[in-house]
């Protein structure tokens, strides 16, 4: 399997824990202990739907140090690519699931003084088994959390009885805004940023920071991309001497898995640079979608990351 | 079958030896008869009964003699064990690592009892039986890495992952090739790779780094690396630089075959669960090419292999006052048969 170990799990509890957001409860088949992780890790969920078969990452929330179950939370999106949709319509308690052994592209800086955590929407998933690290630790760190209101704000209440003060709260629709400015001027030296949820939101939080002054290593970002539709294009594979075709809301990885082809992967979201592929040629134009390769490898046309980027043009050659 | 473990030294009178057992299962490093640098990284699984990759944490015959090494190098040297104080979280999964891959594949000689946080830990072979509270550092009689790496065969290092790089953060560094954790400490995996020849311009270390960078739990790897040493002697630091330096200026042709030793690492490398660190194992078995003579297809291969191996490598590894010697010495071995393909003696 090239995304590594899988665990074979089953579906323990569902909630409903906010506007569209269930979480799952995931205990082993095996009935053996689930892997330690740590704070900001993710798992890779597979999930077979008739002859389809989706794969998502998920942040794993909960303790780091239980390791009788996993918890995941899911967010019902776009119900065209289907993975969320099945995790939310297509599974009950007792459903058979497989997911990789927990992946961390989001590790906590132990270094640091202070640990600002930020948290747009579902972006709060990655931070819960971090606040319980950090509390468990004995780091300093706040947890900031926007939402669009109390319905939206999935684990919110738990999160401020469990944490307290360092937990605050803001809901957009109540005319609440996180005050970026001021909570970005006066951090001790040392202090580390997370930040995870929209692109944009993202973006303005890392575009405040670097005015403010904050280093590069200091400022700390999860993004996982859902791979994004497009036109239907051709792909040739030079080694299995095969032509796909990837489909509107298919990735090019998701279209080679279907042809039963190999390729490697981890995270699935354009972050780890496992899936990096070469290009042998292509007649028409890369949409580098990934927050992997540098921008010189992007405009050097030679490698793409299969998981989340797209083409634009007659046929695409890579060599898997 | 429990372990006869040897009393000898690495040091002074140097009174190492290898059993016949011993013998055939060191990890001879050459699948074909040249060397040249590759990312020659492997899945670290179970390896034939009897081998030093049988099991995750290979203790040997040499076990409590290397142990009290690592203690006379400690007595004279503390910088030999350091660590930088975020890495508190991987020095316990590097404890846990250990003593549970020791009391569950040598059960005879290592026994772990959890309870909990409350854990015992019985090592018979040192006389050690120590409980203590899993993440408690003052429960134990020195900080857990140092602890548990007193005890074990090879040095450790752990391993930092943050901007996209590798950092060495802490270790237990006491049997190593001319490198230097007082130096490296800190250090990116660019920057303590810097000295090596050749490699850089093969892109090795650009691989070698990303495949790390995604290195996962529960899957393990492992290389062999390999250099040579004069005199069965573990503790080849920079800082000892006095005292092995001039052993190569001791090379004769009478006494090539006792005073050259093959020196091979064993080099593992675990993803940690609770740190997101990496560990790095660097376990170093030596024989004497006299003993590699005993296996003939051994000394056809370390011939050819010695023989064409490139100059930017024999300087680099030390080689350069005694490989001549050396080749010379194992032609005597080498009648030009062809040699069977893998690294086993036959």
């Amino acid at each position: 399997m090239s995304g590594g170990v899988q665990i074979p799990v089953r579906v323990a509890a569902i909630d409903a824990v906010a506007r569209n957001v269930k979480s799952f409860r995931l205990v082993p088949e095996s009935g053996d202990a689930m892997p330690l992780f740590s704070g900001g890790s993710h798992v890779v969920v597979t999930m077979r739907d008739g002859a389809r078969t989706y794969r998502n990452p998920y942040s794993l929330m909960g303790s780091p140090r239980d390791g009788a179950s996993y918890q995941i939370a899911v967010l019902k999106t776009d119900p065209s690519r289907g993975g969320s949709h099945f995790m939310h319509e297509g599974l009950g308690v007792g459903s058979a699931l497989t997911i990789s052994h927990p992946i961390n592209l989001f590790p906590i800086d132990r270094r640091g003084r202070k640990h600002i955590l930020i948290a747009g929407g579902i972006g709060i998933t990655p931070f819960i088994a971090m606040a319980e690290q950090l509390d468990r630790e004995g780091r300093a760190f706040e947890l900031h959390y926007r939402m669009r209101s109390d319905e939206h704000g999935a684990f919110a209440q738990d999160l401020s009885v469990r944490f307290g003060q360092r937990v605050r709260l803001y809901r957009s629709a109540m005319g609440e805004e996180l005050p970026l400015g001021a909570l970005l001027d006066h951090q001790p030296l040392g202090t580390h940023l997370y930040v995870c949820g929209p692109a944009r939101m993202i973006d303005a939080v890392l575009n405040v920071a670097r005015a403010a002054g904050w280093p590069g290593e200091n400022l700390h970002s999860e993004r996982f991309l859902a791979p994004s539709g497009g036109a239907p294009f051709a792909v040739r594979l030079a080694r299995s001497g095969r032509t796909i075709r990837v489909g509107e809301h298919e990735s090019i990885l998701e279209a080679v898995e279907a042809a039963e082809v190999d390729a490697p992967y981890l995270c699935r979201g354009g972050a780890c640079g496992q899936c990096e592929t070469p290009v042998l040629s292509a007649n028409g134009e890369l949409e580098h979608l990934d927050h992997y390769l540098t921008p010189d490898e992007k405009s050097g046309g030679r490698k793409i990351m299969i998981c989340v980027s797209r083409f634009k043009g007659r046929e695409l050659e890579l060599d898997l | 079958m429990g372990l006869v473990f040897k009393t000898e030294t690495f040091r002074d009178d140097f009174t190492f030896s290898s059993s016949p057992e011993g013998i055939r299962r060191f990890p001879f490093p050459f699948h074909e008869d040249r060397y040249m640098y590759a990312v020659n990284l492997e899945p670290h699984l179970k390896g034939p009964a009897g081998s030093a990759t049988e099991f995750a944490i290979d203790i040997d015959e040499h076990y409590v003699a290397e142990m009290r090494e690592r203690a006379l190098v400690l007595k004279e040297d503390k910088l030999r064990c350091q660590a930088l104080p975020h890495m508190m979280p991987a020095e316990w999964d590097l404890l846990e690592l250990l003593m549970t891959s020791m009391s569950e594949d040598y059960p005879e000689h290592f026994a772990l009892e959890r309870n909990g946080d409350r854990w015992r830990w019985i090592n018979r072979p040192l006389g050690i039986d120590q409980r203590f509270v899993f993440g408690d550092p003052a429960t134990l009689p020195c900080p857990p890495m140092e602890f548990i790496t007193r005890q074990c065969q090879g040095d450790f290092c752990l391993i930092d992952q943050r901007d996209g790089n590798l950092w060495m953060d802490a270790g237990m560094v006491t049997t190593q090739a001319d490198w230097s954790l007082d130096f490296d400490i800190g250090m990116n995996f660019m920057e303590w790779h810097g000295p090596v020849p050749l490699a850089h311009e093969l892109g090795v270390f650009d691989r070698a780094l990303k495949f790390l960078l995604n290195l996962q739990q529960g899957r393990p790897v492992r290389r062999l690396n390999w250099t040579m040493t004069i005199n069965p002697r573990m503790d080849t630091s920079p800082e000892k630089y006095h005292k092995w330096g001039p052993d190569r200026t001791t090379v004769t042709p009478e006494n090539a075959g006792e005073k050259i030793h093959l020196r091979v690492e064993l080099q593992g490398l675990w993803r940690l669960p609770r740190s997101n660190a990496i560990v790095f194992s660097i376990r170093a078995y030596l024989l004497s090419i006299a003993d590699i003579a005993t296996i003939p297809k051994w000394a056809r291969r370390l011939h050819r292999v010695l023989r064409t191996l490139p100059p930017e490598l024999i300087d680099y590894k030390g080689l350069t006052r005694y490989r001549d010697t050396a080749v010379a010495w194992l032609s005597q071995f080498d009648d030009g048969a062809p040699t069977t393909p893998g690294c086993g003696p036959e």
